[in-house]
């Protein structure tokens, strides 16, 4: 039996009058190839917040390893293996892939309080950004200002700085977005390539690459949990097509 | 000490006018003008030039204070600020940190040094007493002036904004500008005509003050703390948040001068930074704005 | 990739040059020893404020309020505990230190505008402290008659200030190789990225506030060394330390320079002097009124562009 990773316990978030989760138990064991859809507006970003720790839970509780992380600051729950990728890219701007990968390891090797040896002096970082650089597929680009990059290529580095946290549980936020179809092979080239046991939350809309890559999906409605369960079964739930597809099919029925 | 009080609810009010066109500016354009007080200042001497050369009346000057300012605002916001909004707030702060600097030293060269003294009419120099004791409340009847023609203004400025259409769309372009342009409000002219306003009540409030705070060429400088705490502290999204900083800083700063002299403002400074720390976002902030 | 990474820590000939140059200069120009050691402690000044506006990106307009406590820390440590330079230096920069690392929750939370706020009514509140304590502090008038010992047990203060100006040198030289050191480091990696994007850092596990505390922290204790070196190189400490116009004037020479690479706090500091020096022997209005008139111009066109000539003409992409 697979353990669990990540689990929350009837998390709810409340903005004014709104509820933007409602009553939420997630729970996602080891290795998983877990997917969270729902139409927009469902709450999926909210819930991301809630599980990174940028938002704190109206009530409720989340759990990673079976540690209670429900007040722990963010940048905490990165080091103990929760990591998560933007919908928005959130890059370093004026730095190269090369400057941000290798501050992304260093922070993970607890050597970015260093204060009198340079950048680069470390072999092992130096080393360990190389190989993420090759992994996806930076390396002819890797010496060039973010903000310089290809749309695609930046999502690339997005991705890449999650995965150089070494992360257990990794949450990817809508990672092909507004990616140019050439680019795409990449992203899921890349998503599909992740290490075994991390087990990966995937939010998506692009249908396609939800079936291809998860075994388990979990569907989001007004913030609540509608339905969980393996592909094949989401697919043939009338319920889920009745909020894909709003009216349209009772319309025409 | 009501007297006391009464002194520092009008200083609290002339604040409130001077800073009034501050907030709005930094609410409405994102915009941080540590010049503000450029334009409090050419309003007082507007008044005093007027009275001295062209023989004006006192009261005659204040609305011709208002207006002048707020065509040099509007001419300033078209020719200049225009170009810096959207800027980062370091580029906006040392821009109008420039404006300032400028303003003070043309007004030293220009108009001289010394400090400049507005001739009050004879009924503004009275002063009405009730109570005895303790308890005396002592109205000087030019603070009277000022704090009844503060509040009007207050009050003319709610309904604006409330009532009319151009109220309506202000606070359209405050809330969300990119949206308000698509519903088609031009939002270029409502920057344009807010700016000129806030700068004519900057203007008005100099005349106001003129006597009050005293006029000479730094005025801005020693002034513009006081604008931006009441920014700061009150907030820049609603009318209300600024009055009633203002009317804090102005009572606390009165009394503070009065039983503490040597510590001078001390008392405002330590008070606007406990206040910033426990409400970083200022006494009075709606949910979801900026 | 790693010869990569560590060229860009390396020493550029030009910046050994440079250093060459500025340590030329109070032995080849004596009779401006005053005016190099005012150079040297406002780009120690400079330093100090680019290291949190220029690489953590914090708009603060009280830097003097560090530069204030350490110019009278170090003066009233010399009076009424011990002399020696060195060791006022090292108590002025504690000091300066204890009120940035005491601070930093402030400006860590809020807007701007609250930091700009907050940092400015720190400076405001110790200007009032100092002018209320009159009978320890001189009040209004400064703190008169601070008499130094001799440097290393050596080298006495004259009245021409050459060992001053050598002086304020050295301390400078200590700390621009320092800081060069901490920014070329992972630190100094890290606040950079901190400046550019505070989700991604956090998002990379490493703790903005922490960083910023730090920082802050750092930068304070490099500004009360400017103010020790001030007092004790002048023998006097007033208010204006404080002022409000010393926060201002040390932004306007970063800007000119350029925030964001050390040499900008030297740069400008020089560029501010020298200027300051020919225009206000005209008028302190003219200066006024220039300085002004220049930021108004340099913000409209866009500060990067100063010291990049051939931007000048370039179009925005």
């Amino acid at each position: 039996m697979s353990e669990v990773v990540l689990r929350t316990h009837a998390l709810v978030k409340r903005f004014g009058g709104i509820v933007a989760t409602n009553d939420v138990s997630l729970v996602v064991a080891r290795g998983a190839r877990h997917a969270l859809i729902g139409p927009n507006g469902a709450g999926k970003t909210t819930l991301i917040n809630l599980l990174t720790g940028m938002a704190p839970p109206t009530s409720g509780r989340v759990e990673l390893l079976g540690q209670d992380i429900t007040t722990l600051a963010p940048h905490k729950r990165v080091g103990l293996g929760l990591v998560r990728t933007f919908q928005i890219n959130q890059l370093f701007a004026s730095f190269t892939p090369l400057q941000s990968l290798a501050l992304a390891v260093a922070s993970r090797l607890d050597a970015a309080r260093r204060c009198w040896q340079p950048v680069g002096s470390d072999a092992a970082i130096a080393a360990e950004t190389e190989t993420l650089l090759s992994r996806f597929r930076l390396l002819e680009h890797a010496e060039q200002p973010t903000r310089e990059l290809p749309y695609g290529k930046r999502r690339l580095l997005e991705i890449a700085l999650a995965v150089a946290q070494q992360p257990k549980v990794l949450l990817l936020d809508e990672p092909a977005a507004g990616v140019p179809a050439a680019e795409r092979a990449d992203i899921l080239a890349t998503v599909a390539a992740l290490p075994a046991d991390v087990a990966v939350l995937l939010i998506e809309h692009d249908m396609d690459l939800v079936f291809s890559f998860a075994k388990r999906i979990t569907v989001l409605v007004n913030g609540a949990v509608l339905t969980e369960g393996a592909p094949s079964a989401i697919a043939a739930d009338a319920r889920v097509k009745a909020v894909y597809l709003g009216d349209v099919e009772t319309a025409h029925a | 000490m009501l007297t006391l009080l009464f002194d520092g609810i009008a200083y609290g009010m002339l604040l409130f006018v001077l800073s009034l066109g501050l907030a709005v500016t930094m609410g409405l354009m994102n915009f941080i003008n540590l010049a503000h007080g450029a334009f409090a200042m050419a309003g007082g001497y507007i008044v005093v030039l007027l009275m001295q050369k062209a023989g004006w009346p006192f009261l005659a000057c204040l609305p011709a204070a208002f207006v002048l300012t707020a065509l040099l605002g509007a001419l300033l916001e078209r020719l200049l600020y225009r170009h810096m909004y959207g800027k980062p707030h370091l580029d906006q702060v040392l821009f109008s940190i420039g404006l300032v600097f400028m303003a003070v030293a043309a007004v030293d060269w220009g108009i001289g040094s010394e400090q400049k003294y507005v001739q009050l009419p004879e009924y503004f120099r009275q002063r009405f007493e009730f109570g005895s004791g303790a308890l005396t409340l002592g109205m000087g009847s030019y603070r009277l002036f000022v704090v009844i023609v503060c509040v009007l203004l207050a009050l003319v400025l709610q309904a604006l904004l409330a009532r009319t259409r151009f109220g309506a769309r202000l606070r359209a372009a405050v809330d969300d500008p990119r949206v308000a342009a698509g519903l088609g409000i031009p939002v270029d002219r409502v920057f344009m005509l807010t700016f000129a306003v806030g700068s004519g009540l900057a203007g008005l409030g100099g005349a106001l003050g003129a006597d009050l705070l005293g006029l000479e060429p730094n005025f801005p400088l020693k002034y513009m703390v006081y604008f931006l705490i009441v920014c700061a502290v009150g907030g820049t999204s609603s009318i209300t948040g600024p009055l009633v900083a203002a009317l804090v800083l102005g009572i606390a700063d009165v009394f503070g001068k009065y039983y503490v002299p040597k510590l001078g403002s001390f008392i405002v400074y330590s008070l606007m930074i406990a206040i910033l720390l426990w409400r970083p976002q200022g006494l009075f902030v709606r949910q979801g704005s900026r | 990739m790693r010869a990569s990474l560590l060229a860009d820590s390396r020493w550029r000939p030009w910046e050994v040059v440079a250093w060459v140059v500025l340590w030329a200069l109070p032995v080849a120009l004596p009779s401006h020893a005053a005016l190099i050691n005012e150079i040297a402690i406002l780009a120690l000044f400079a330093l100090s404020l680019d290291l949190i506006l220029g690489y953590a990106g914090i708009v603060s307009l009280g830097h003097a309020a560090f530069f204030g406590l350490g110019a009278y820390g170090a003066g009233l440590f010399a009076k009424h505990v011990m002399p020696d330079p060195l060791v006022g230096l090292a108590v002025a920069m504690a000091a300066s230190a204890v009120l940035g690392l005491v601070t930093s929750p402030m400006i860590v939370r809020g807007s701007d505008l609250t930091r700009l706020m907050v940092t400015m009514g720190v400076a405001l509140v110790l200007y009032e402290l100092a002018n209320k304590f009159d009978t320890l502090t001189g009040g209004a008038d400064g703190l008169q008659g601070v008499v130094m010992g001799s440097l290393l047990g050596v080298f006495e203060f004259d009245l021409g200030a050459r060992v001053a100006s050598v002086y304020s040198m050295a301390v400078l030289f200590v700390a621009f190789i320092v800081l060069r050191r901490v920014v070329h480091s992972p630190f100094g990696s890290s606040l950079q990225a901190l400046r550019d994007n505070r989700l991604r850092l956090s998002a990379i596990g490493l703790s903005v506030n922490g960083r910023l505390a730090a920082v802050y922290t750092l930068s304070a204790a490099l500004a009360g060394a400017a103010g020790a070196l001030l007092t004790q190189t002048t023998g006097f400490a007033s208010l204006d330390a404080f002022d409000f116009h010393r926060s201002a004037d040390v932004m306007l020479a970063l800007v000119i320079g350029g925030a964001g690479w050390l040499w900008g706090g030297l740069a400008g500091a020089l560029a501010f002097k020298v200027l300051h020096d020919l225009i206000a022997s005209l008028t302190v209005q003219y200066w006024t009124f220039w300085i002004g008139f220049f930021l108004v111009v340099l913000m409209l066109v866009g500060r990067e562009k100063l010291l990049r000539p051939w931007t000048w003409w370039k179009r925005q992409p």
